[in-house]
């Protein structure tokens, strides 16, 4: 008999923790996956081989589909509320402090300005039923009749505005004007992509983005 | 390696029938297996499914040029006129008296890549050392899968001048001619 007597302890080890573990990892990356708003128009971008994200904040979103239809929307809540006031004075519709609230709320959107109120009353859900949201009027002009023209420069005037108010904050770093990315359907006929490109140039706005998807290299 | 204990449950249940117990012991180590290989996979999807940008600069409008035509060599521009039913009428030079006369090609690695990259090497020794310069041209009949194509391809074959630019009339009646102006 040795003095030394190794004590064989048991080699299986509860995974049970490990288990528990591992599933709460897994619910987190799928809710945080899935919990984003439904866009208002779902649109099948072309794919092309770029690599550039799409950045995720200072961005304006113009969303072409459905033979024509545009969609615009402003991932800066603050820059919500203040374009739509800018918008409320110019075309004159008055909108309330509920409604405000309600948009700053709202992803994206697509209807002209005199309909805005009504879309508002409804629910997340119900504005994404076809038929619903018919785009915002759009033409090849800088009048009051090209709606997405004016809510496009709004969107821009109301960032720089923002930013200048923050500018005497202490950690502000300027996030310059604000992008603009067009997300059109593959199959979009060019003219309609085309107003929209005019649009962005009538208010010397050159530089966008479109948003593809990812393609593999051939 | 990992376990699950269970009761055995009934123990009155005599000898005849056996039901199928593996002693109450469950190896938990294929349910981790999967739960890992689950949670790669959300990881990586949900990175995969932020949408890609691709950046596109246009010439500055000029109010008083309605035309919106820029004056180019002939000798180094190529343009690409985009028609329906997805392929494209390319010619090297004016329209009116081209170089290479208007050709139908395909997109992709065989049509228009292979093209342009022999017009990248053929252009800077006709033209005195200068790059090629492409000159986009959408009709109404292309669609944006189109533009987004030729966009990319000028960045696969490392085109640093190109513009994409309005189509005349000619043009469009050249496409009709070639039958690439369907809806």
């Amino acid at each position: 008999m040795g003095k030394a007597k190794v004590k064989r302890s048991s080699t299986s080890i509860d995974m049970t923790a490990m288990c528990d573990v591992s599933f709460l990892l897994l619910t987190f990356f799928v809710l945080t996956s899935t919990a984003r708003q439904p866009e208002a128009f779902p649109v099948d971008t072309p794919a092309s081989t770029t690599k550039d994200k799409l950045p995720d904040t200072n961005l304006g979103i113009i969303t072409i589909g459905g033979e024509g239809k545009v969609f615009f929307g402003v991932k800066e809540r603050e820059v919500r509320k203040r374009m739509l006031e800018r918008m409320s004075a110019k075309y004159n519709v008055q909108f309330s402090e509920e409604d405000y609230t309600k948009f700053e709320l709202a992803e994206d959107f697509g209807v002209p300005i005199k309909n805005l109120r009504q879309l508002l009353t409804l629910e997340a859900s119900q504005r994404v039923l076809p038929g619903v949201q018919p785009g915002i009027p759009i033409d090849s002009t800088e009048n009051n009749t090209n709606e997405l023209y004016h809510w496009v420069q709004s969107a821009r005037l109301a960032t720089a505005e923002i930013t200048k108010e923050k500018e005497g904050e202490k950690n502000f770093v300027d996030p310059g004007p604000m992008k603009i990315a067009i997300k059109a359907d593959a199959n979009e006929k060019y003219p309609s992509i085309n107003l929209v490109i005019e649009s962005l140039r009538n208010q010397k706005q050159n530089k966008f983005s479109f948003v593809t998807g990812l393609k593999g290299n051939e | 390696m990992a376990e699950l204990n269970q009761d055995s449950g009934k123990k009155g249940k005599g000898g005849k029938v056996r039901s199928k117990k593996n002693g109450g012991k469950v190896d938990l180590t294929a349910m981790v297996d999967l739960a890992f290989l689950l949670i790669t996979f959300f990881m990586l999807t949900t990175s995969l499914n932020k949408p890609q940008a691709m950046d596109v600069a246009m010439p500055d409008k000029n109010k008083m040029d309605a035309s919106d035509n820029l004056e180019i060599a002939d000798n180094r521009s190529i343009t690409l006129l985009l028609g329906s039913d997805n392929k494209i009428l390319w010619y090297y030079g004016q329209l009116k008296s081209p170089i290479t006369p208007p050709t139908a090609i395909d997109y992709g690695k065989d049509g228009l890549r292979k093209v342009i990259t022999e017009m990248k090497a053929k252009v800077p020794a006709a033209a005195g050392g200068k790059d090629l310069i492409v000159v986009i041209r959408p009709s109404e009949k292309s669609v944006q899968r189109n533009l987004v194509d030729v966009l990319d391809e000028m960045k696969i074959v490392d085109i640093k001048r190109y513009m994409i630019s309005k189509i005349t009339s000619e043009e469009i009646d050249v496409l009709k001619r070639e039958n690439l102006y369907n809806d």
